[in-house]
C-alpha cells in the first residue's frame, strides 16, 4: 500500500449468484485526483463503487481504502470508514420526508453532538458551496432534478469526506446543470482535499474535468489513460465510446437468430 | 405423465422451502429490529413521530368504525335479547363483544389496512429510491433509524386504538339501545359493570390488541424492507402486508381466545 493511493482495487472479481459482473479488475485512485470509470450501461461500473464502499464483497481479490481491506472490516469498522466517504446517488436519493436543511444536517446530527447553532452554520456552509443556501426550507419534491442533485452533493460532503463517489452524476440533467455539477466536482475536490471517483457514461462532460479515466467493458478494464490520451486513443472500444459511434466492438444488434429465419418462423412465438 | 407429477411435486417442494426460508428470514429480521430498538426508544422523538403517523392519523377511521360497530351491536343485540325478555342485558352484550373480540380484531384489521400498508409502502419506496442505501452509505443503520421507530410506533399505537374502538363502540351501543330504543339507562350500565371483569375481559382484550399490533407492525416493516425495489414490487409488498396481517390477526385471535377463555 503506497501512501499516495487512497483506493487500490487489486485483481477483483465479482459475481451475482453465478453471473460474473467483474473479472480481474485492478485500478488505483491516487489522493487528491478526480478519476472517471466509464463504460456502457450494465458493464459493472456501479458494482465497482459498491465494492469500494463495502456494500458487496468481492468473490476474489481485495479492495483497499486508506490502507484498510474493505471486506475484512466488521460492521463498526465499515461504518467508521463510510463516515469518511461521501456518495452522490444517480437521482440524489434525498430523504423525501425531510426538508433540504434536514437532509444536509442528517449526517451531522447522527454522528456528532454539535449544538443546533453550529449544525445550522455547517449546513448553510455546505448549501452555500453548492449555491443553494436559499433553498434550505424546500422539500425535495419542490426541487428540479439539477437542484436535487446539488442538495444531495451538499449532503454527501457534510462531514468533509476523504473520498467522494459519484454514481452517474450527469444523467437526466440539462446542459447548464451538467456544467454546474461538473464544476462543483472539481471545486469540492480541491476545497476538501478529497479524491473523487465518477462513474459515468457521459464522456464529453467527464473528460473535461477528470485527471484519469478507466474504461470498463464486460466486467474488465479494457483501457485507461488521461483525458487527452483517451481522446486520441485508437483502441476500437474507446474510440467507439468517445466518439459515440453506433457500431463497432459494441455491436448495434443484440445477439439474435438470423433475420430471415425470424421472419419465416411460425407466428405463435 | 410421470414427468408432470414430478414437476408438480418439485413446484410444491420449492414453494414450501421458499416459504420456510422467508419465515426464517423474517424472524431474523424481527430479532434485528429488537436488537436495534435501543436507538428508537432512546431517541423517543423518532418513535413519537411514527406514533403520530400510525396512531393519530388512524383516529378517524377507528373512531367512526367503532361507533358504527357499537350502534349495529346495539340494534342486533336488542333485537335478539328482547325475544328472551332480557333486553336490560344489552350493555353486557355490547361491552363483552367489543372488549373481548371486536375491539382488538376489527381495530387490528383496520390498523393493518390503514397504517400497516402505509408503513410498507413508505419503507419500500425508500428502498426503491435508494434512500435506504444512502443511509447505509452515511454509516447510519436503517434498521435502527427507519425500521425500529416504525415498528414501535405501531406496537404502541395499536392497543390504544383498540381501546378507543371499544370505548366508542360502547358509546354507540348506548346511543342506539338507551337513547333511541329506550332500554333502561341504569340497567345498561349497572349490568355492564357487574358482568365485565377487568382482569378477565379488559386486560385480555388489551393483551390481544398488543399481540396484533406487534404482528401487524412486524409484517409491515418486514414486507417494506424486503420489497423488490420497483413500483410493482412495492405494490405487491403493500398488498401482502394487508393480506398477511389480516390472516395473522384472525389466526392469532383464535389461538389467544382458546388460551384466555377456555375456563368459561
Amino acid at each position: 500500500m503506497s501512501a499516495e493511493q487512497l483506493v487500490e482495487v487489486d485483481d477483483v472479481s465479482f459475481a451475482y449468484e453465478r453471473r460474473p459482473i467483474l473479472t480481474g479488475v485492478s485500478l488505483k485512485i491516487p489522493r487528491g485526483k478526480v478519476i472517471a470509470i466509464m463504460g456502457a450501461s450494465g458493464c459493472g461500473k456501479t458494482t465497482l463503487l459498491r465494492l469500494i464502499s463495502g456494500q458487496v464483497r468481492p468473490t476474489r481479490g481485495t479492495v483497499r481504502v486508506d490502507g484498510q481491506v474493505v471486506h475484512e472490516l466488521d460492521r463498526e469498522g465499515l461504518y467508521r470508514l463510510r463516515r469518511r466517504m461521501g456518495m452522490l446517488f444517480q437521482f440524489g436519493a434525498l430523504f423525501t420526508d425531510m426538508s433540504v436543511f434536514d437532509n444536509v444536517a442528517f449526517q451531522i446530527r447522527e454522528h456528532t453532538d454539535l449544538p443546533a447553532e453550529l449544525v445550522r452554520d455547517l449546513v448553510m456552509m455546505k448549501l452555500h458551496a453548492v449555491g443553494l443556501r436559499g433553498s434550505h426550507a424546500f422539500m425535495p419534491s419542490e426541487l428540479s432534478g439539477g437542484m436535487a442533485r446539488r442538495v444531495a452533493l451538499a449532503r454527501a460532503i457534510a462531514l468533509d469526506p476523504m473520498l467522494i463517489m459519484y454514481d452517474e452524476p450527469f444523467t437526466g440533467l440539462d446542459p447548464i446543470s451538467m456544467g454546474v455539477i461538473g464544476q462543483l466536482v472539481r471545486a469540492l475536490n480541491a476545497a476538501l482535499g478529497a479524491s473523487s471517483i465518477i462513474v459515468t457514461h457521459d464522456v464529453q462532460e467527464a473528460l473535461q474535468l477528470v485527471d484519469y479515466v478507466y474504461f470498463v467493458s464486460e466486467g474488465r478494464i479494457v483501457a485507461e489513460g488521461t483525458a487527452d490520451e483517451v481522446r486520441a486513443s485508437r483502441h476500437p472500444y474507446v474510440h467507439q465510446f468517445v466518439w459515440a459511434e453506433p457500431d463497432g466492438p459494441v455491436p448495434f444488434d443484440y445477439p439474435a437468430a438470423a433475420f430471415r429465419d425470424e421472419l419465416l418462423r411460425a407466428p405463435h412465438v | 405423465m410421470f414427468d408432470a407429477v414430478l414437476r408438480g411435486l418439485r413446484l410444491i417442494g420449492r414453494n414450501v422451502i421458499d416459504r420456510i426460508w422467508r419465515l426464517g428470514y423474517a424472524s431474523r429480521f424481527f430479532a434485528a429490529v429488537l436488537m436495534h430498538s435501543g436507538t428508537a426508544l432512546r431517541r423517543y422523538n423518532l418513535t413519537i413521530r411514527e406514533i403520530y403517523f400510525a396512531g393519530v392519523l388512524s383516529l378517524i377511521i377507528i373512531s367512526v368504525s367503532g361507533l358504527f360497530v357499537g350502534m349495529v351491536l346495539g340494534l342486533q343485540g336488542y333485537d335478539t335479547l328482547q325475544r328472551y325478555g332480557s333486553s336490560d342485558s344489552l350493555g353486557v352484550l355490547v361491552a363483552l363483544s367489543l372488549v373481548r373480540e371486536l375491539g382488538p380484531v376489527v381495530a387490528g384489521l383496520l390498523f393493518a389496512s390503514r397504517a400497516g400498508s402505509a408503513i410498507t409502502a413508505e419503507i419500500g419506496l425508500m428502498k426503491a429510491t435508494e434512500q435506504i442505501t444512502a443511509m447505509e452509505m452515511m454509516a447510519v443503520d436503517p434498521i435502527a433509524r427507519v425500521v425500529a421507530p416504525r415498528f414501535w410506533g405501531g406496537v404502541i399505537s395499536m392497543p390504544l386504538l383498540a381501546a378507543l374502538f371499544s370505548a366508542l363502540g360502547v358509546f354507540g351501543g348506548w346511543l342506539v339501545g338507551v337513547v333511541l330504543i329506550g332500554v333502561d339507562d341504569g340497567s345498561f350500565w349497572a349490568q355492564m359493570q357487574a358482568a365485565v371483569d377487568f382482569r378477565q375481559d379488559i386486560v385480555n382484550g388489551v393483551i390481544k390488541s398488543a399481540v396484533f399490533g406487534m404482528a401487524v407492525a412486524w409484517i409491515a416493516v418486514f414486507e417494506g424492507y424486503d420489497a423488490i425495489p420497483t413500483a410493482e414490487g412495492v405494490s405487491r409488498a403493500t398488498t401482502r402486508t394487508v393480506v398477511t396481517s389480516s390472516l395473522a390477526i384472525l389466526a392469532l385471535d383464535f389461538v389467544l381466545t382458546a388460551f384466555m377463555f377456555r375456563g368459561i
